[in-house]
């Protein structure tokens, strides 16, 4: 547990410092949020789940920002392979299980903290503030998705030589997570193809999760959420580890 | 107990045999260097006796526990300084030292009391509260070492510690290794490919070349079986000529790359007759020294090459291992 945490903590520590990533990672969520939001909100509505097109997209903008701070955590471990600061950590007297974990959790620490940050700003963009539950219901999904994807990004990382191949990831696995999670529109207006493409992506439970903790309603049931997305953070995990247990140091 | 027992020790990468089966013993409390070029294998064994890669062939024990059997208790008494970076920049330089001492368990209190202590001994409190990435290449490596004993290790590995650091930073680096060496009585495995450093501080050394080692003793012993002296003469004409040079004193005669050497006893009394028998054979003189053997010199005897000659060669051995290794 004590090495879990020392790896958490400095993965923590190492993203309070970084003023310039926690700002610079705000970007591109806030202008989505401001952007569309405001811009569609006067010609969108989406009935039976909000009158509000902001309201629809902030539990979406919540989850992209989680979604893209802990795949980047993850991945982040190629830096300390670079750096050499891994073998430090590699050749102590600790199993691989821990490091793994307790990169998973601080990275799903850093992305909770990242899409709390997006929460707050859109309490001004027009969110209606919900229960206490409500907040606890979202940051319940906002710590699953931290960690599968977190664990997803660590498992990528270890197959890594380089960041050469990040861009590739951006564009062909992080943008298509995000782009088919429903988290800008609603999924009964798809084409059915793209319907169970968005089905069968993981963070739509996770939007859709944040979304009943947030408006109250859902297009999913969120018992279902739960289920799945547990599943698949644990799936994850196991991937992960198993992918760590293989870096060569 | 012996520290480090270490027997037929081999690893390939591909076809290419990086460490040829190896065998040495360390005492506790005692310098060993491993001197050689780059590439010559080193790096490769103290990466098996550390676990961090596991050989081929073999047995080694460290601190009483086999490298292959017991990887944990190797891990728990070793300290290891990599040749490469392997601090976190964006920490400080206590912070980098309290990571470690939790990864290695260390109750608090000690833990604390240890930091205190190691960073003085390193003369590194001054600047603990700094971020890594302030500091300079030697208090980056000091910071290294001192991270490496604060779980007491038993054996601590320092693959080429003073690599790219200016003379100066190396001679302090020097003075704290033997400090920690007669203080804490750990026992200290280095490679190096500087002379100096393995004379300096080993207290004895195995030359290693091509994965294999070569001859092993301490450096005054090694020096010893290269003769008293060493007539160094640059000449055009160093092949032939000086092959039957071999006479009475003259103990040993090899040429290489534009000079050849001759090993004897009594370089000053020789010297004139020296030069005369070369002129009477025609041989042009460029320049002569006497010198007393260095462990260059041994390493010459041994392999045939200087060893900073063998950096191409090794770089390209390198080069493979690299190759075989990815595959």
């Amino acid at each position: 547990m004590d090495v879990i945490h020392t790896i958490w903590l400095r993965n923590v520590k190492r993203y309070l410092r970084s003023r310039s990533r926690i700002v610079g990672s705000l970007g591109m969520p806030l202008f989505f949020l401001i952007i569309l939001g405001f811009g569609l909100n006067s010609v969108v509505t989406i009935p039976s789940v909000s009158e509000n097109y902001v309201e629809f997209l902030v539990p979406g903008i919540v989850s992209m920002s989680v979604l893209f701070t802990s795949i980047f955590s993850g991945v982040q471990i190629i830096w300390d392979k670079q750096f050499g600061f891994l073998k430090e950590t590699l050749v102590a007297p600790v199993s691989r299980i821990e490091i793994m974990l307790g990169q998973t959790f601080g990275g799903a620490t850093t992305a909770i903290i990242q899409g709390t940050i997006i929460l707050v700003l859109s309490l001004f963009v027009g969110l209606n503030i919900p229960g206490i539950g409500g907040f606890l219901i979202a940051f319940g999904f906002m710590a699953l998705i931290g960690v599968g994807f977190t664990s997803l990004g660590i498992a990528i990382a270890s197959r890594m030589e380089d960041m050469n191949g990040f861009q590739l990831i951006m564009s062909f696995l992080i943008f298509p997570i995000f782009g088919l999670s429903g988290a800008m529109f609603p999924i009964e207006s798809l084409p059915p193809m793209f319907r169970s493409l968005t089905l069968a992506d993981p963070l739509t439970y996770g939007v859709e999760g944040i979304r009943f903790g947030l408006c109250g309603v859902s297009q999913i049931n969120p018992l279902t959420c739960l289920a799945v997305l547990l599943s698949f953070s644990i799936v994850m995990i196991f991937a992960g580890a198993f992918l760590f247990r293989k870096v060569k140091m | 107990m012996k520290a480090v027992t270490v027997v037929d020790l081999t690893k390939k990468f591909g076809d290419f045999t990086a460490v040829d089966s190896v065998s040495f013993d360390i005492e506790q409390g005692e310098i060993f260097g491993l001197l050689g070029p780059n590439g010559a294998g080193k790096t490769t064994t103290i990466s098996m006796l550390a676990t961090i890669l596991s050989p081929d062939s073999g047995k080694a024990l460290v601190a009483g526990h086999d490298i292959q059997k017991d990887q944990p208790g190797v891990r728990k008494s070793i300290g290891i300084v990599f040749q490469d970076p392997s601090l976190d920049e964006e920490l400080t330089g206590w912070e980098n030292m309290d990571f470690h001492g939790r990864l290695y368990r260390i109750p608090k209190k000690i833990r604390l009391e240890r930091m205190e202590e190691l960073l003085d001994l390193v003369g590194l409190t001054e600047r603990k509260d700094d971020f890594v990435k302030t500091y300079s290449g030697g208090m980056r490596r000091r910071l290294e070492i001192a991270r490496g004993l604060l779980h007491r290790p038993k054996v601590l590995f320092l693959d080429e510690p003073t690599l790219g650091l200016d003379p100066q930073t190396r001679n302090y680096l020097w003075d704290y290794i033997e400090k920690l060496s007669n203080e804490m009585n750990i026992s200290v495995i280095l490679t190096t490919h500087y002379m100096d450093e393995a004379d300096r501080l080993c207290n004895r050394i195995g030359i290693i070349d091509r994965g294999k080692i070569i001859a092993m003793d301490t450096p005054e012993n090694l020096k010893e079986t290269m003769g008293g002296d060493v007539i160094t003469v640059r000449s055009p004409d160093y092949h032939g000529h000086i092959a039957d040079l071999k006479r009475g004193w003259i103990e040993k005669v090899e040429s290489y790359d534009g000079c050849f050497s001759i090993a004897l006893h009594g370089a000053e009394e020789h010297l004139p007759e020296l030069i005369r028998i070369l002129v009477e054979r025609q041989v042009t003189i460029s320049s002569v020294s006497i010198h007393k053997p260095t462990l260059e010199d041994v390493f010459l005897h041994y392999t045939g090459r200087r060893i900073r000659d063998s950096g191409n060669s090794a770089k390209e051995q390198m080069r493979m291992a690299y190759r075989a290794r990815r595959h």
